[in-house]
């Protein structure tokens, strides 16, 4: 079974319903080690070394955050610049990382439609997310497409508990080493016929 | 045999101290081991004490007149406003239905209709004494029984107030009252009934204004004093007063009691008051229950068993079916339902009081007041037994037994966090939680800050936090969390050490007024220690270096930097010396040689590096390296 690295940023947690369903869901399965870097880091000083251990240890790890201003919530950018470092992660003798899977679980207030050409934010998801792909790409990891749960303004909870049980699902073809040809076809992680029986 | 006062106390503590102990032993509840101690004890048993007929009871009515003041102090006016749906429903119904049944059995027994009217408001009234000290013994009052329970003694306790303002209404006027041989001075016995029902009235309007405008301020100058004993002396002053006030208008001084309470449980001497008497009500608590235990005439059962053992039976079905009613009216589980039955069926202690106003206003026959008394102090021997019964018997087969799962209300309703020492330090702390709406338990020693901050709306109470009764009156076993933010050293260390020792459970948060408190809290295995000049000299410091030109967000990054350095050489020093308790002049120099030893490292650490986040510069030199 492959280890799989929850790395979670929200900055207001105690208040996102959404997010409260789909950690529920996850947080405590075998095998996953779910990492809650606001509640860990609340000063942003985050530590390397251990984080770079952490790291280490998983073969698969997913970057869980809502979706702000078309990214990731500060520290998780304040974790990338400070983890990845030169030399460890990327850079001539940067292997660290090399062979890992990652992936963005993501919320989104707007709703699937708003996220096309023709919607309010002109571009997908897969657009915005795609300093993340090449940040996966610089470390030699392979980029999974995004698991994202859209339009949380509106969402019902049977609806969200719809997405934990995906997510779930997903966890555990993740730990059966899924390999990124059989998903990468997709623009979501959701859309593959695994996780839609 | 019962000449001499020492000869009484040493059998009435013997009596207690062994059955008691024998009844702890076996699990059983201590007002069961007193009461049986009492019977052992009593006029028809062994005969150590107290000649047949005497009224023992009086003698231990003290202990419940200091229960009832305890109690009154636990209920604050605000808390009494949230509970007033389950004391109103509750209560009215318990009362209502038992005095309505009881009433109709009396009748039936053949009583006249203002003896059966007298008989049925004393049924209605449970044991606050044993009930509440069962509770409490067993730790179930924030179950939904044990509040259940406590609405409805509330409100019989608050009801009784009427029942003996209305007694006077039922006298006989046509026949003299008897006198009571004197024991009570009674200044109204010779007025009209309306002005008796009057002056009870105005007493108790003025216990409430005493209460809050001369008792409070008289704490005050007492506490301002600090000797410690002038306190005790000043709350058996209150209690003693306050009973001696309603002797002499003619009410029972529990009820006096009980309302002095209530009006000084909003004060910042509740605490104090609290732990000062508890030791006091217990064994008066004890010494009650052993008289009544010792006040069941054996004699009058004799005489007739037949009507005091069936009375005995329908009272107690009677209560038990009326509060299982109740119970079930408020939609209690099953299990809940029947402890609630069980705990409150006897009759309780206020039935002593009513009958024997009763018998003084000429309403009920010596001969009533009697098969009534035995039956009252039966009720209260028989159902602790039944409690077992369902305890043992009944609720193991429910397969519900009580305190597996308590609902998720009730644990934020227990969460709690201490905070000792509210200065500078602890007041920052106060204000911080209290605008996330938590409300500490405050214990500060200094009785014009306590006046002060009260006035600014904080719940402040007055004490020395290092006794232990001043922190089990606090709710010590109850809170999750202490904080410990005084200003010395050794009493903080003091009362870590108590808190620690005597209850493990509850995580300590101790404020270090140096590195050398934080050597010595570290010693005593106690993680969450807060150095008070750590952050701030390092505040101070970075400011210094950034009016010099270093960049701010470096600095802060820095800080946090040597803040973790400085923890991990603090707690590494911590464990190279054991520092035990020398006298100060060693513990100076000590100190003396751990500041050369800190300032050594850093020498060997070096000039702290800068981290190379954010820096181009490795990657500068790679790519010259490159070019090359």
């Amino acid at each position: 079974m492959k280890n799989i690295l929850v790395l979670f940023s929200h900055p207001k947690f105690e208040k996102s319903r959404a997010n409260a369903i789909l950690v529920d869901k996850i947080k405590d399965k075998n095998g996953v080690t779910f990492h809650d870097l606001y509640e860990r880091y609340p000063d942003f000083n985050i530590d390397v070394d251990a984080e770079k251990a952490l790291m280490s240890a998983h073969d698969i790890i997913i970057f869980h955050h809502p979706f702000y201003w078309y990214s990731c919530p500060p520290l998780m950018k304040q974790w990338i610049d400070m983890v990845l470092e030169f030399g460890w992660a990327y850079g001539p003798n940067g292997r660290a990382l090399q062979g890992k899977k990652c992936l963005n679980v993501i919320t989104t207030g707007g709703s699937k439609a708003m996220y096309c050409e023709n919607g309010i934010n002109c571009y997908s998801i897969n657009d915005f997310l795609r300093p993340f792909q090449q940040t996966a790409n610089l470390c030699g990891m392979q980029y999974f497409p995004p698991f994202a749960v859209m339009g949380t303004h509106k969402i019902e909870d049977q609806q969200l508990h719809d997405f934990a049980n995906q997510y779930d699902k997903l966890i555990d073809l993740l730990h059966q080493d899924i390999a990124l040809p059989e998903v990468s076809e997709f623009s979501f992680f959701n859309d593959i016929p695994q996780l839609n029986r | 045999m019962t000449g001499s006062i020492l000869f009484e106390a040493i059998v009435f503590l013997l009596g207690a101290i062994i059955c008691v102990s024998i009844a702890k032993r076996l699990g059983l509840s201590s007002v069961l081991g007193y009461l049986i101690a009492g019977v052992l004890i009593g006029p028809y048993v062994l005969g150590f004490i107290g000649k047949e007929g005497e009224d023992i009871l009086h003698f231990a009515e003290f202990g419940v007149v200091m229960m009832l003041f305890l109690i009154g102090l636990e209920i604050e006016p605000k808390n009494f406003w949230k509970m007033r749906k389950t004391i109103l429903g509750m209560g009215g119904i318990q009362v209502a239905g038992t005095m309505l049944l009881s009433y109709f059995l009396f009748i039936l027994v053949g009583f006249d209709w203002k003896v059966a009217l007298t008989f049925s408001m004393a049924v209605a009234l449970s044991s606050t004494a044993i009930a509440l000290q069962t509770i409490k013994e067993k730790g179930l009052l924030n179950t939904t029984f044990g509040a259940s329970s406590f609405s409805i003694l509330l409100f019989q306790d608050i009801i009784v107030i009427f029942m003996l303002g209305a007694l006077p209404l039922l006298a006989n006027t046509d026949k003299p009252a008897v006198e009571n041989s004197g024991e009570h001075a009674n200044l109204l016995q010779n007025l009209p009934l309306g002005l008796q029902t009057l002056a009870i009235l105005v007493s108790v309007v003025t216990i409430i204004v005493a209460g809050r405008y001369l008792i409070v301020p008289l704490l005050r100058k007492v506490a301002k004093t600090g000797v410690r004993e002038l306190l005790i002396a000043a709350a058996l002053l209150i209690v003693f007063g306050i009973s001696f006030l309603m002797e002499l208008v003619g009410l029972s001084p529990a009820l006096g009691a009980f309302l002095g309470g209530v009006v000084l449980s909003n004060s910042e001497f509740k605490h104090e008051l609290e732990s000062t008497l508890e030791p006091f009500k217990n064994l008066l608590l004890g010494l009650f229950f052993m008289a009544v235990g010792a006040s069941i005439n054996f004699i009058v059962i004799a005489k007739s068993p037949l009507i005091v053992g069936g009375i005995l039976v329908a009272v107690i079905f009677l209560k038990g079916l009326v509060l299982f009613i109740t119970g079930s009216a408020f939609k209690l589980k099953l299990n809940q339902k029947l402890l609630l039955t069980c705990s409150l069926a006897q009759i309780g202690e206020f039935a002593f009081v009513l009958l024997s106003f009763a018998f003084s206003l000429n309403i009920i026959e010596q001969d009533q007041m009697d098969i009534m008394l035995v039956v009252t102090a039966l009720t209260m021997t028989v159902t602790p037994v039944i409690g077992i019964i369902n305890e043992r018997v009944l609720l193991p087969r429910l397969g519900t037994k009580e305190s597996i799962k308590r609902p998720m209300d009730h644990i934020a309703k227990s969460q709690k966090v201490i905070l000792v020492g509210f200065g500078h330090f602890g007041s920052t702390i106060g204000r911080f939680l209290r605008t996330h709406g938590v409300e500490a338990t405050i214990l500060d020693h200094d009785a014009n800050r306590v006046d002060f901050l009260r006035k600014m709306g904080f719940e402040v109470y007055y004490g020395d936090a290092t006794r232990t009764d001043l922190l089990e009156s606090a709710g010590i076993a109850e809170a999750n969390i202490l904080i410990c933010a005084m200003d010395n050293p050794e009493v903080v260390k003091k009362l870590a050490k108590t808190v620690k020792s005597k209850y493990p459970k509850v995580k300590l948060m101790v404020r270090a007024k140096n590195r050398y408190a934080a050597y010595e809290f570290l010693n005593m295995d106690i993680d969450h220690i807060y150095r008070e000049s750590l952050e701030t000299s390092l505040k101070l410091a970075s400011e210094v270096l950034s009016q010099m030109g270093f960049r701010r967000y470096t600095l802060q990054r820095q800080v946090q930097n040597f803040i973790k350095y400085d923890e991990d050489s603090l707690r590494r020093l911590a464990k190279e010396k054991k520092i035990g308790d020398e006298n100060y002049i060693f513990k100076a120099r000590k100190e003396l040689e751990q500041q050369e030893k800190l300032l050594e490292r850093d020498f060997e650490r070096g000039v702290v590096g800068f981290d190379s986040h954010w820096d181009g510069e490795q990657i500068r030199a790679f790519l010259e390296d490159a070019k090359e």
